[in-house]
């Protein structure tokens, strides 16, 4: 008996293996963030813009926010763009932004051509506050709750969709719940 | 050797994600330091803790071999922290609390890679013991001599 089935059984579990790690939907640079459930991490970094002003997260406590991570050198940033022009005219939250690993006068080009969504844009030169948000690709997008904690993480460009789906229903229970 | 790198890193980079394709290679990475540390007792946890970490941009690099951006920063992070006395399991922590399990090489042993470090001694087990009961079996065969004598009466 068991001669017979143990071949088909090997058989189910390769295929279920096989099913899941040949899927062409998955997308292997999809990694869950550790940080979602934990307290964002604070940061006071120079203003893209206004280099004698500073940015900061700080203030943003007891407020949802978004968190947008982008920089000039990543072209899917640039698709996004009018994507979060959009979102900013909503006025649902402010978006606050990280330029991540860029140059300064180039990123103020890039606001000044393509327009700002952000209520800030801070400075991040040496990458710093990007590992503490375990950035590892731009863009990523971060939803923060009024408790300070990181309750969404977005990879990849934003979509109208994606707000809609993924953003705006979270928004709405983040402001129903928590104190 | 540089340069294969850097194409490793560039048609890895295709291959993947469309979005990252701006990350791996787009700048130099001169602007950290990368020198050796003085101390060569520091120097050689610096190198064997960067060699334990994945580089999250080109995953199958260490962050130590990887010409990416982010390789650079984390390893400047991690040469920071130890000039700063930090221990390994405290650096470790910290790369494990941002990127997840994933950044580290050797993951611990629990619930959920329990199966990847129990998988080899469990093929093992079940490859013993088809060859014990085959070996069994076969033991209890006439042998061929007994055979021959057997079918001659």
């Amino acid at each position: 008996m068991w001669k017979y089935l143990l071949p088909v059984i090997a058989f189910v579990g390769l295929l279920v293996l096989f099913a899941v790690g040949l899927n062409p939907k998955r997308d292997l640079h999809y990694l869950p963030s550790p940080l979602i459930g934990k307290p964002a991490p604070e940061f006071t970094l120079t203003d893209v813009l206004y280099p004698n002003r500073t940015v900061s997260n700080r203030p943003l406590a007891g407020h949802v926010y978004v968190f947008n991570v982008w920089a000039t050198w990543c072209e899917a940033c640039r698709e996004e763009q009018h994507t979060l022009l959009e979102i900013a005219q909503q006025h649902v939250v402010p978006i606050l932004g990280l330029d991540w690993n860029d140059d300064r006068g180039r990123a103020q080009e890039w606001l000044r051509e393509l327009g700002d969504p952000y209520s800030g844009v801070g400075f991040d030169q040496n990458g710093r506050v990007a590992i503490n948000w375990g950035v590892y690709g731009a863009p990523e997008t971060y939803l923060v709750d009024r408790k300070g904690r990181i309750v969404f993480k977005h990879i990849a460009p934003m979509t109208m969709q994606v707000w809609n789906k993924e953003f705006l229903p979270r928004i709405a229970a983040a402001r129903r719940g928590g104190a | 050797m540089r340069i294969a790198r850097r194409l490793a890193v560039r048609i890895g980079g295709a291959a993947l994600a469309v979005w990252l394709i701006g990350a791996p290679g787009a700048r130099a990475a001169g602007a950290y330091v990368d020198g050796e540390i003085a101390n060569p007792a520091l120097q050689a946890r610096y190198e064997h803790i960067t060699h334990r970490l994945r580089c999250l941009v080109c995953q199958n690099e260490t962050v130590a071999d990887s010409d990416a951006e982010l390789a650079a920063e984390l390893r400047a992070e991690v040469r920071q922290m130890l000039l700063a006395g930090k221990t390994n399991t405290e650096i470790y922590r910290f790369m494990k609390d941002r990127y997840g399990e994933f950044v580290l090489y050797d993951p611990p042993v629990d619930a959920k890679t329990v199966f990847i470090w129990g998988a080899p001694f469990a093929f093992l087990l079940i490859g013993g013991i088809v060859v014990y009961r085959i070996v069994r079996a076969r033991s209890k065969m006439p042998l061929d001599e007994e055979l021959d004598t057997g079918s001659t009466p």
